[in-house]
């Protein structure tokens, strides 16, 4: 079997370079997507010690986690759209002020 | 495969709750089918009333005590004192919307209904006895509020501001679930009571603790986030920025006051056995944020900047009830939470009626010679901007008052002492508006526009801010009842 | 066996994260963060769990990446890397910041003995079945369970918030504060 401790070094870096994408990337959905790894290496770590305890809990927190994540998602990307649409919008006002 | 048995769960504990949420849920229907547009006032009233039913079905739980659903939720006077708080603070930020959304042309119904469910996701911080728990309490919240700031269409900057929130918002998600694991890996288990048992014991395995302290961290890195505690701040004043100010005002107290009352709960009550570590890390933060949050409002001259500076700064005061994990430590807590959300809220009503249609500024200049235009609407003003300072005989004196002793007796006299000499520094900019107000000539023309529902909302803040600050006795003494079996 | 398998698999978990982290173009982002999911889900496949290994594969590398993909292509957003460095010393702290992180965590893991997985037997060998998992959501984690559907029902309600408006009413005057 592989030691837990494995798994835990595997979710930890994972975490890192999440925080580092959030810290450095510049481009919304790159950060979401840093995000997103970082809750994905914490779901790891959590299966990890799972397995480790025999103890199903563990599990069952990945399972409310991802369904957080999915409504973040769902929100963030929502404002994303709506972000661009009023961008747009603005644009094409400028321009018809500048032709009026 | 046999039937599940599932648990007895006791819906009384969790009443007030349980009729936010249903009320909330009922009202996007009754929204969405019978008010037609243009009369959505009408689901703000409903929304309203709805709170207000949540508070007085709270009233007969007072003596009734004890946990739920396996051991994930309590009802104890200390969280039910706390709902109450939050009902009040949601009934006055809806106050403000009502005639703030239409005349910024952002009406929505669906906006009232979302600060129930604000409210609700508040509740559940204020309950939960579960790092899952509070952990989906911070994020119901906080789903709402990226909505919500996100809502003053087509202001750009609101929508930016909704995203840097929800970036920020969800960085902190991923230090809170990795701090779990964390502490789930080292204990074996996420509630409360679990970890100050496993704390407890005295053959604590040395890696283990490590583990723990890892997870307790990370969870403290989420918390300071939520809290805006310096340096997790830096998104503050230009999420308060952009958001409509209803929804700031909400956040300024809300959120805040929700994420500290659980932070009391989790310090002080699971993570006890490992107060060495926690505590000067706390105290740094709070030492900073106090300095920082006033330093940083010193220079604004925004009005809406300043406030959320100057709420940064009191995160600060507050978090030194939560260090003191003493009983005289959280009422102090409980008293501040309830004087300041009060105030602020009063404050930010002030600023919504000088807040004109279109307009992004919030500029202090427009406070000048209110007093000859409005007498009424500046002594208000003047009397949060004292209250917010800590001028007797104002509710925020007396919450200062109790706080620094609590701290001074709980030894941490120095804490204290940062606490005095920075609310010195804060006068200054408190005073300014003040002085703009009553000494100043009009700088330009701003007609305040007031409706029922601000007027509401100042006068409930005034009166209860010189209310609380002439005669606290009644108040401590529900707060000194409220710790009556903390956690139990 | 074992070892083999999960060596592979972190390895194409940590490119796949590493390659999302430094890609310009967002599409490649996501294709690499897909790729890093997709390693995930086997690693829970190790660490038996069954269902979350499909959870995993559905809802997040199947709906979440999908919904990414689809607002990347929608907006034109692949290239979109805006202001170059707002603050300048966020790069150097971020990157220490990550480093001391690691630190912690990998020191937090060497636990020694502790760090074995428990040994096999009946109990393992039964373990991580989606029977016991779906028990305990709808007794011992009830609540949370509840909590989510009012999570997700704030979210819907929220989409439509965030997008439909601006359709039934025009804007009272032209956008101001930007």
């Amino acid at each position: 079997m592989v030691p837990t401790a494995y798994y835990i070094i595997l979710s930890a870096a994972l975490f890192t370079i999440g925080v580092l994408g959030v810290l450095i990337r510049r481009n919304a959905i790159v950060v979401f997507m840093s995000v997103e790894l970082m809750l994905n290496a914490a779901n790891l770590a959590l299966v990890a010690f799972a397995r480790e305890r025999l103890n199903v809990d563990g599990q069952v927190l990945v399972f409310f986690v991802i369904t957080v994540a999915a409504a973040e998602v769902a929100v963030g990307l929502a404002l994303l759209v709506a972000i661009f649409r009023t961008k747009n919008t603005a644009d094409v006002d400028e321009v018809s002020t500048l032709k009026g | 495969m046999e039937p599940l048995q599932i648990p007895p769960v006791n819906l009384i504990l969790l009443a007030p709750l349980l009729t936010v949420v249903g009320w909330a849920s009922a009202l996007l229907l009754v929204d969405v089918f019978l008010i037609p547009e243009g009369k959505k006032k009408l689901t703000g009233y409903l929304a309203i009333a709805g709170l207000l039913v949540a508070g007085l079905v709270g009233l007969p739980l007072w003596n009734v005590s004890g946990s739920t659903f396996s051991g994930m939720l309590v009802l104890d006077r200390y969280s039910l004192s706390l709902t109450w708080i939050f009902v009040i603070v949601g009934a006055l930020s809806i106050a403000m919307a009502l005639d703030y959304l239409p005349r910024h042309g952002i009406e929505q119904g669906e906006f009232y209904p979302l600060i129930m469910f604000a409210v609700a996701g508040m509740i559940l911080l204020a309950q939960g006895t579960d790092l899952i728990v509070l952990f989906l309490g911070i994020e119901a919240l906080s789903i709402t509020l990226y909505i919500l700031t996100g809502f003053a269409y087509p202001r750009l900057t609101s929508e930016e501001a909704a995203m840097k929130y929800l970036v920020l918002g969800a960085f902190a998600a991923g230090f809170f679930v990795y701090g779990i694991a964390l502490v789930y890996g080292a204990t074996g288990t996420t509630s409360l009571a679990g970890i100050a048992e496993f704390l407890g014991r005295q053959t604590l395995v040395a890696e283990d603790q490590t583990l723990l302290l890892a997870g307790a961290g990370m969870v403290l890195i989420a918390f300071s986030f939520k809290t805006a505690l310096v340096p997790f701040h830096m998104w503050t004043p230009d999420v308060y920025e952009g958001s409509p100010t209803p929804v700031a005002a909400f956040m300024s107290v809300g959120t805040k006051g929700a994420a500290l009352a659980a932070l009391l709960r989790v310090l002080a009550f699971a993570f006890e056995g490992v107060q060495a570590y926690w505590l000067p890390v706390l105290a740094a933060l709070a030492a900073i944020t106090m300095v920082v949050g006033n330093l940083g409002a010193l220079g604004q001259t925004n009005v809406k900047r300043m406030l959320a500076y100057s709420s940064i700064g009191h995160a600060g005061y507050i978090l030194l009830g939560i260090m003191v994990a003493s009983e005289r430590g959280a009422e102090a807590f409980l008293f501040y939470l309830l004087a300041y959300a009060l105030t602020n809220l009063g404050a930010f009503g002030v600023v919504i009626a000088l807040e004109q249609q279109g307009e992004s500024v919030w500029s202090i200049e427009d406070f000048a010679g209110l007093y000859q235009r409005r007498p009424m609407l500046a002594v208000a003003m003047a009397l949060f901007m004292f209250s917010l300072a800590g001028v007797p005989p104002t509710a925020g004196f007396m919450a200062k008052f109790f706080i620094f002793t609590a701290a001074y007796e709980g030894g941490l006299g120095w804490l204290a002492l940062v606490g005095v000499i920075t609310s010195a520094i804060a006068a200054y900019f408190y005073l300014r508006v003040v002085v703009k107000m009553f000494m100043q000539e009009p700088a330009r023309e701003v007609q305040p526009e007031l409706n029922r529902g601000l007027n509401a909302d100042i006068i409930i803040a005034g009166v209860a801010t010189l209310l609380i600050g002439l005669v606290p006795t009644p108040f401590i003494f529900l707060a000194q009842q409220s710790l009556v079996a903390l956690g139990g | 066996m074992d070892v083999l398998l999960f060596f592979v698999t972190a390895a194409v978990a940590l490119v796949g994260a590493i390659a999302m982290l430094v890609s310009r173009n967002a599409v490649h982002s996501a294709l690499f963060l897909l790729l890093n999911f997709g390693a995930m889900a086997v690693l829970y496949l190790l660490l038996q769990s069954p269902f979350l290994f499909t959870i995993q594969l559905t809802v997040y590398a199947g709906a979440i990446m999908v919904l990414f993909l689809f607002v990347v292509m929608l907006l034109g957003a692949e290239q979109v890397e805006d202001t170059p460095d707002r603050i300048a010393w966020q790069r150097p702290l971020g990157i220490l910041l990550g480093v001391g992180l690691l630190g912690v965590a990998a020191a937090a893991s060497l636990r020694g003995a502790a760090g074995q997985p428990a040994p096999g037997g009946e109990a393992a060998a039964s373990f991580g079945n989606p029977a016991e998992l779906g028990a305990l959501l709808f007794t011992r984690y009830l609540l949370p369970f509840e909590i989510t559907g009012v999570i997700l029902l704030v979210a819907v309600v929220g989409v439509v918030v965030l997008n439909q408006r601006g359709r039934q009413q025009a804007p009272a005057k032209p956008p101001a504060g930007d």
